[in-house]
């Protein structure tokens, strides 16, 4: 109790202090420069003067947060990765010549370029298709509802989850994991399923599609329904049927919205290490680089220069879609 | 007194595009100006300026003899009504109109009485707690109108209010805000449209922009009756004055011109001799145009191609060989002219117009 | 959407499709369910949906010892009853583990050397034997029951109490409610100021936080974790504090919040602001008084947006929190429990229902200020 007590304090103390900066600012701006009242050419010089201040009374506290949190943070992490362990000695690319002489590196890059091959394709795929049916029926809220709600989860929740379908028993014990339940009832040999090398990956994959398609379907159906009704009618008119008005007429129209699920999706594959570390931590062949990371961050004590070489070969597979999203985010400006 | 004066004032976005050229302008204080013209021709973006949501990139702005270029909105003695309205959704009628008076600081008596004073000119005193949703397109204006009352502010500008509303609201809003003005014959307002016929029904003065410019400034009947230029003549009036090119035959007091290009016409328009021989363009309004029996009467004959008859008048379409474009005539009520028919018009020399090679009229 | 008014078959089709996807969808997270108020033993021995009905189970059970023997009159009769309580039917029962099934219930089975058994439907059974039950073990009783499905909240209560679940959850509370909240109000002003407040370098900021919405949290753990270490130090509390986490995951949710936020303002009615512009508000008063009451569902959306994933984070948890037990977040705890008691899945199924329970309800209540937040700027 005393710890939630004291926990209350230190969120309403931050808090508070959050709005008294906000209020504060803007009330001494106010103060300093008033332009309420006054002359007419005093009360302009001080509202070009506070108009200039103002934003930045606004935008500080991100942009400070942002370039501690996110900017800074990236630059030292290039720093790092050319220094050792600690991060006190400069080695020069030693780090960078370890990472792609080791076997471990090879490895968790073939299997991310596994992961951001399925995962993608698959969640935007299910997602399409489940976007398009529910559309169409009268409980179609209701069904989007139930495939969206794995994104509730945690990864770590999920994972305990189809930890527990890809159970295992071993010499005829009656099986409790579903998946070899259902093996057994058609006459199969149960498996260890996380263990098989190279077809495990696919069940751990099948955890983050299990997720990550609600949130493909969500966005896909809005962008459906977006599409105008006429282009449809017209389609309809011309004499196409379900199938070519589906792939012709609709999916072309939606396609920017696909590209920019698939993209999001490809990041957050990017970034996940927890199902990795929570259903094999890497073995039997299923490392990542997220967990890879993780784990050299940890290991021994933390290895800070080999775990930012990892870190920023996780970024450089990103650096593209960022491009791309600023040029879109752009291009969009353009338009206001 | 407020009077509102600009003087060469321009304004330049920063894409380099000159959106307002050279304006010049003086307002009298308690009149009922309206600025006119197609889109893009910059008459909001004038109004803007005059409120002090947009910058003047050149020129001065006088409101009530105080130079204003670089003070706020607020503290111009301005009030502006929006085309959208732009009431604040979240606040019901009153707070909407008590907004701008407690952002002054205003005591709470002094703006309830205020509001209330405003609310009961404009008949909204029984939806003063209603939210804007749960109002109607009309009242919604009247409310929009209602805040910019309630700051007593020297001069009103209005940025196309009428827009947004079906032809018969728009109508009815009309005469209120005429009627309005009748209530405040000391304010000055500002008025922005696109629409000639509000222009022409609310105005004391029309102020008709074209591509940054201000091409003739007058009295909506002066605009009728004596446009400048080319642009103005076909701007007023509905449908547009027929104008096309003639050459000029003989100049001086008197002068005929040549239409397409055999037809010979007299005008009582004068012109300089040096104008012999020149080209220029021959203006009639569609109703200036009169059916006549025969060819001798009139000056113009041609093949009906076309009728419009909209009940209270009937518009001709008529191709007259040797004229490029058809000709129209206006005539009041219902004819018995069908298409193919030969019709034969004329017109009374006062009504013509004469524009040179600039297209500017020669009767300035 | 053209929706035919015929009930096709396609139609027929299509509900079936979603209806089999919408189970396989729901199945993993039932199956959990279902499995943590399990009695423990159950769980371990058969698959979760064997408890949905009432199944057929075959177990062996020690009758009482025979220290427990009457004599009533010849013999010497040890009763009891098979199931002690719990509900139940037995259908059939053996004495040898050959033949577990030999007799039926309600009969008399012969044992060896004149001993008889009994066993009835409810349960109670009699042994009987002309002479001395010898030995300190109870005779092995055989038996197939028809048992109904039977739960218990004994694993939530087992996990809540003696698993220390009950502190991570406040741990993640007090993680997740700050967090959520400081986020909201840092990017409300700085989304305003992107989309209404004019000053130079605005685009270049605008671009700064699309690009930073793909940084990988990796690429910033570890030099924060070095400044986190010095910064603890010059202010002697150590690198692992409860404000730290909150500061970090601001930094971290401040793109996201500032990209949903600054679309939605910059959504609104130019004219508003104008207006109170015209009316003497300054970009304080436009704030308070207007941007905030208009910005309420992208607020909410950010909100649940930030709630979820804070709640359900583990990796930030880890590196700016520690694993010591007064300051393990759910997610931790569960991690830990997978590794340490990893066989136990009474255990497992539990807390890890547990920690999924708070941000199911958060959804279910407040989806569709999720997928509104979720459609900002996704949809052209």
């Amino acid at each position: 109790m005393a710890q939630l007590a004291s926990a209350l304090m230190t969120m309403i103390v931050g808090i508070l202090g959050c709005i008294v900066y906000f209020y504060g600012s803007n009330i001494l701006l106010d103060k300093i420069f008033p332009t309420k009242t006054g002359s007419a050419q005093r009360v302009s010089r001080n509202l070009r003067i506070a108009n200039g201040v103002r934003p930045w009374l606004f935008l500080g506290p991100a942009v400070l947060l942002l370039t501690f949190y996110l900017f800074y943070p990236v630059v030292d992490s290039i720093r790092l990765s050319f220094f050792d362990r600690t991060g006190d000695e400069f080695v020069g690319i030693a780090n960078y010549v370890w990472l792609f002489g080791s076997d471990e590196f090879f490895e968790s890059f073939r299997n991310n370029m596994l992961w951001l091959i399925v995962v993608p394709t698959a969640s935007t795929f299910l997602g399409l298709v489940i976007a398009s049916m529910t559309d169409r029926i009268w409980w179609g809220n209701i069904a989007k509802s139930l495939i969206f709600m794995p994104m509730a989860i945690s990864f770590i929740g999920a994972s305990v989850i189809w930890k527990f379908i890809y159970d295992f028993r071993s010499g005829g014990d009656a099986q409790i994991g579903l998946l070899n339940a259902v093996v057994v009832f058609f006459g199969g040999e149960p498996q260890n399923w996380i263990t098989i090398p190279f077809w495990n990956n696919f069940f751990l994959m099948v955890i983050l599609v299990w997720i990550q398609t609600g949130f493909a379907m969500v966005i896909l159906s809005a962008a459906l329904r977006g599409i105008p009704d006429e282009t449809i009618e017209a389609a309809v008119l011309d004499g196409a049927n379900g199938l070519q008005i589906f792939f012709k007429i609709m999916v072309p129209q939606i396609w920017g919205t696909i590209a920019v699920v698939w993209t999001t999706i490809t990041i957050l594959v990017l970034k996940v290490f927890d199902i990795v570390l929570a259903m094999t931590n890497g073995q039997w062949d299923t490392q990542v680089l997220a967990n890879q990371m993780f784990d050299w961050m940890f290991r021994g004590g933390g290895d800070f220069g080999r775990g930012a070489v990892v870190a920023i070969v996780i970024m450089v597979l990103v650096i593209p879609i960022m491009v791309w999203n600023i040029r879109r985010a752009n291009a969009e400006m353009e338009g206001r | 007194m407020a009077d509102v004066k600009l003087t060469h004032v321009k304004k330049i976005y920063s894409n380099k595009v000159e959106v307002l050229k050279d304006i010049n302008l003086d307002i009298k204080q308690g009149e009922f100006i309206v600025f006119v013209g197609p889109s893009g021709c910059g008459k909001s973006t004038l109004l803007r300026m005059i409120s002090g949501l947009e910058e003047i990139t050149a020129g001065t702005l006088e409101i009530d003899g105080q130079v204003v270029n670089n003070v706020p909105p607020a503290l111009r003695g301005i009030a502006m009504v929006f085309q959208s309205y732009a009431l604040y959704p979240h606040m019901s009628v009153y707070d909407n109109m008590a907004f701008s008076l407690q952002i002054a600081k205003q005591s709470k008596a002094e703006v309830d009485l205020q509001v209330r004073k405003a609310a009961d000119l404009l008949q909204l005193t029984e939806y003063l707690d209603r939210l804007p949703k749960a109002l109607s397109g009309g009242q919604r204006q009247r409310v929009a109108i209602g805040r910019a009352i309630v700051r007593r502010p020297k001069v009103f500008l209005f940025d196309e209010p009428l827009s947004n509303l079906d032809a018969a609201l728009r109508v009815a809003t009309r005469m209120e805000i005429a009627s309005l003005k009748e209530s405040m014959p000391d304010s000055t307002m500002i008025y922005v449209t696109h629409d000639q016929v509000e222009a022409m029904t609310l105005a004391d003065r029309i102020v008709l922009l074209s591509a940054g410019n201000i091409e003739q400034v007058g009295a909506p009947l002066d605009l009728y009756e004596h446009p400048v230029n080319v642009f103005v003549a076909k701007f007023i009036g509905s449908p547009s004055m027929n104008v096309v090119p003639c050459k000029i035959e003989k100049a001086g007091e008197q002068t005929s011109v040549s239409i397409c290009p055999s037809i010979v016409v007299n005008t009582p328009i004068m012109t300089d001799t040096g104008e012999q021989s020149k080209a220029a363009f021959f203006g009639i309004r569609p109703e200036n145009l009169v059916v006549v029996d025969t060819a001798e009467e009139g000056f113009l004959s041609g093949e009906v191609t076309f009728v419009e008859s909209l009940g209270e008048a009937t518009l001709l379409y008529v191709k007259v060989p040797g004229c490029e474009e058809a000709m129209i005539a206006k005539q009041a009520g219902t004819l018995n002219i069908k298409r193919g028919d030969t019709v034969h018009l004329s017109a009374l020399p006062e009504k013509m117009h004469l524009f040179d090679d600039k297209e500017l009229s020669y009767l300035r | 959407m053209i929706s035919s008014s015929k009930r096709s078959p396609l139609t027929y089709l299509v509900h079936a499709t979603v209806l089999f996807l919408v189970i396989i969808w729901t199945i993993p997270t039932a199956g959990l369910f279902i499995s943590s108020i399990r009695d423990k033993d159950q769980l371990s021995v058969s698959g979760w949906w064997t408890a949905l009905s009432t199944s057929e189970q075959r177990i062996v059970a020690r009758a009482h010892e025979p220290k427990a023997q009457v004599q009533e009159g010849d013999l010497f009769v040890i009763r009891g009853n098979l199931l002690e309580g719990s509900a139940g039917e037995i259908t059939k029962f053996g004495s040898s583990s050959l033949k577990p099934e030999a007799f039926v219930v309600g009969t008399v089975a012969d044992l060896k050397k004149g001993k008889t058994l009994e066993v009835m439907e409810n349960g109670d059974y009699v042994l009987s034997s002309p002479d001395e039950w010898k030995g300190s073990r109870g005779q092995r009783i055989f038996y197939t029951a028809e048992v109904p499905p039977r739960f218990t909240l004994d694993n939530y209560r087992e996990v809540l109490s003696t698993e220390g679940l009950g502190q991570s959850f406040l741990n993640s509370l007090t993680v997740t409610i700050p967090a959520t909240v400081i986020p909201i109000l840092v990017a409300a002003f700085a989304a305003y100021a992107l989309a209404w407040m004019r000053f130079p370098g605005r685009a270049l900021f605008v671009a700064a936080v699309v690009g930073l919405l793909v940084v990988p949290l990796q690429m910033s753990l570890i030099p924060l974790l070095k400044s986190y270490n010095v910064i603890g130090e010059f202010f002697g509390v150590g690198s692992k504090t409860y404000i730290g986490i909150w500061l970090a995951h601001t930094g971290f949710g401040l793109p996201l919040a500032i990209y949903l936020l600054r679309n939605y303002i910059a959504g609104l009615p130019a004219e508003i602001i104008e207006s109170a512009r015209v009316d003497g508000a300054s970009d304080f008063d436009i704030f308070r008084k207007i941007i905030l009451p208009l910005s309420f569902p992208a607020l909410a959306s950010f909100a649940i947006f930030q709630f979820l994933w804070v709640w359900n984070d583990l990796l930030i948890a880890m590196v700016f929190l520690g694993n010591n037990e007064e300051h393990l977040v759910l997610t931790g705890q569960l991690r830990e429990l997978l590794g340490s008691r990893g066989g136990n899945w009474e255990i497992l199924t539990a807390s890890a229902f547990i920690t999924i329970i708070i941000p199911l309800c958060v959804f279910f209540s407040l989806q569709r200020y999720l997928v509104r937040g979720l459609l900002t700027g996704s949809v052209k």
